[in-house]
């Protein structure tokens, strides 16, 4: 069974100084309040896993969080660069990071196939690329059928896995709804997991078909309202495209970046 | 008759044109997506728009500044799990056209989204590869658009993320269960289509008023013409009014957020 926890213990206790760390959420239901605490934590040394960094591994990784990254799209959707993960890649700034990077297909299928216990994902894909020359966790098997060349690689197996949501139960069972990207996979492939939520409720009213994940195979479930903000939270609240427009200005220069991570995660954060 | 438009909106129209009533159109962001969504509020009202994000058969009503747009979601007929979009839906075969942009291009029409000098010490990071290099060749065909110009069209990739037809046009030669791969790529300035034999990008046709110098000055390698050069028809009224319509909604939108 989940456990409720505050979202300190749940970061305090699940995510370990160089723990293999995915924070999971297709645009939608980015866990900014949980990345926030593991900054606030000063956790270090986390080889970070997600499909698309986004602003919340920007800050992570600007914070000085990170020792590698494993993603597949390391950009700020519709505006440009994500600056911090530039910076720590071409500068070392403020720390040297490794990157392995895939595509979204091969990430997406090596969550499906962690979910599933398996070693490895084997898939129809980088025919051509030359991403399979720089990463050497991209393989290619014969189908022991056909003959057909295929790519395989490492299934995505994190120490903990971390997403946010719409609602938990009393129980701890929680619903997502929505794009749900890989959440649902990242939790199932990881040894623990935490999910943050909106809120808890008596009745998650969910439809047969819907995406909920039981209580028993998630770790703690926190509540974090706003949780997922400047990403949002289908039904909630929209995401806040002015935020990520702003991003950029602020990622841009370390020291504008510093300020800001000072105010709005540091000194908020002392505050509660 | 003759409109007043930009280089820019005659890309998009051009670009919208290319997509045909009833195809299943997987939809990268940017450009792609302007151009797919103009298609569908105009000619291709039964076309399919995908989005990797899992959103299926969306129709949103303004542009999403990301993939993951709640728009596209609550546009969408379904929302399927990531993996599920690219296993069953991309590599399952269920998707005509790949509609993508890419940062650079080469005469072989490869694309490189992932970084700008050498890997280890990089002069410009890019994003990476995202959903393109499964979806070119998963697959039917690939529709690729961007803006013209000698830094993104070179005559060599500095990197292939994604596969147009290889470092020597032979790429996709013998490898099964691949896609036809770039069949035309839409530009401010022209259209371009692989030379049937070589796979070399050649122009077919030319943009109103855009010159053969042009194309040549903003073209990284010897650009070569088609014999029977086309001049690309220019937009119409209805397309330039939904596609204006479309944008400033888009803008408001993401303003008022």
């Amino acid at each position: 069974m989940a456990e409720f926890l505050s979202l300190h213990d749940a970061v305090a206790r699940y995510v370990q100084d160089g723990a293999t760390v995915a924070m999971e959420g297709f645009t939608h239901l980015i866990p900014f309040a949980a990345g926030h605490e593991v900054i606030w934590q000063k956790k270090r040394d986390l080889t970070l896993i997600r499909m698309t960094p986004d602003i919340i591994y920007d800050q992570m990784i600007g914070a000085g969080c990170a020792k590698k990254v494993i993603f597949s799209w390391g950009g700020n959707p519709g505006v440009g660069s994500l600056h911090r993960l530039r910076d720590a890649v071409e500068k070392g700034w403020p720390c040297k990071i490794e990157i392995l990077e895939h595509s979204h297909a091969a990430m997406a299928c090596a969550f499906e196939a962690g979910a599933a216990g398996l070693p490895l994902a084997v898939f129809r894909g980088y025919i051509g690329s030359e991403l399979p020359s720089v990463n050497d966790q991209i393989k290619f098997i014969e189908c022991p059928f056909t003959g057909e060349r295929l790519a395989a690689v490492p299934s995505v197996r994190p120490d903990v896995s971390i997403i946010h949501a719409q609602r938990a139960d009393r129980q701890g069972n929680v619903l997502v709804e929505g794009i749900v990207g890989v959440q649902k996979e990242a939790v199932l492939a990881a040894k623990h997991s935490i999910v943050t939520v909106e809120e808890i409720v008596d009745d998650l009213n969910a439809h047969p078909n819907a995406c909920v994940i039981p209580s028993w195979a998630i770790s703690a479930v926190a509540v974090a309202e706003k949780g997922a903000l400047p990403s949002y939270t289908h039904g909630y609240y929209g995401r806040s495209n002015r935020f990520y427009k702003e991003w950029d200005a602020i990622a841009r220069d370390r020291d504008t970046f510093t300020q800001w991570l000072d105010e709005n995660v540091y000194r908020k954060e002392e505050k509660r | 008759m003759s409109l007043e438009y930009t280089s820019s909106e005659m890309m998009s129209v051009t670009a919208a044109r290319a997509l045909e009533n009833g195809m299943t159109c997987f939809v990268g962001i940017g450009l792609p997506s302007e151009a797919a969504n103009l298609a569908r509020l105009t000619h291709a009202p039964e076309v399919v728009l995908i989005y990797e994000s899992g959103t299926l058969q969306t129709k949103p009503d303004i542009l999403p500044l990301s993939i993951g747009d709640g728009e596209l979601c609550e546009s969408a007929l379904t929302t399927v799990a990531v993996p599920e979009m690219f296993r069953y839906w991309l590599q399952g075969g269920k998707v005509d056209v790949g509609f993508l942009g890419t940062a650079q291009i080469d005469r072989f029409a490869n694309l490189n989204t992932t970084l700008i000098g050498d890997y280890k010490a990089p002069k410009v990071r890019l994003p990476g590869g995202g959903g393109a290099p499964e979806i070119a060749t998963n697959a039917g065909e690939v529709f690729i658009t961007l803006k013209h110009s000698k830094r993104a069209f070179v005559k060599d990739v500095d990197f292939v993320t994604t596969l147009g037809f290889g470092r020597d046009g032979k790429g996709r030669d013998n490898v099964p269960n691949i896609g036809k791969g770039p069949t035309r790529v839409i530009t401010d300035l022209c259209v371009m289509k692989p030379d049937p034999e070589t796979k070399e990008l050649v122009v077919v046709s030319l943009h109103p008023g855009v010159t053969r110098e042009e194309v040549i000055d903003a073209t990284g390698w010897d650009i070569r013409f088609a014999e029977q050069l086309e001049s690309t028809p220019e937009p119409s009224e209805n397309e330039l009014t939904i596609l204006r319509e479309l944008k400033a909604r888009t803008e408001r939108a993401h303003a008022g957020e």
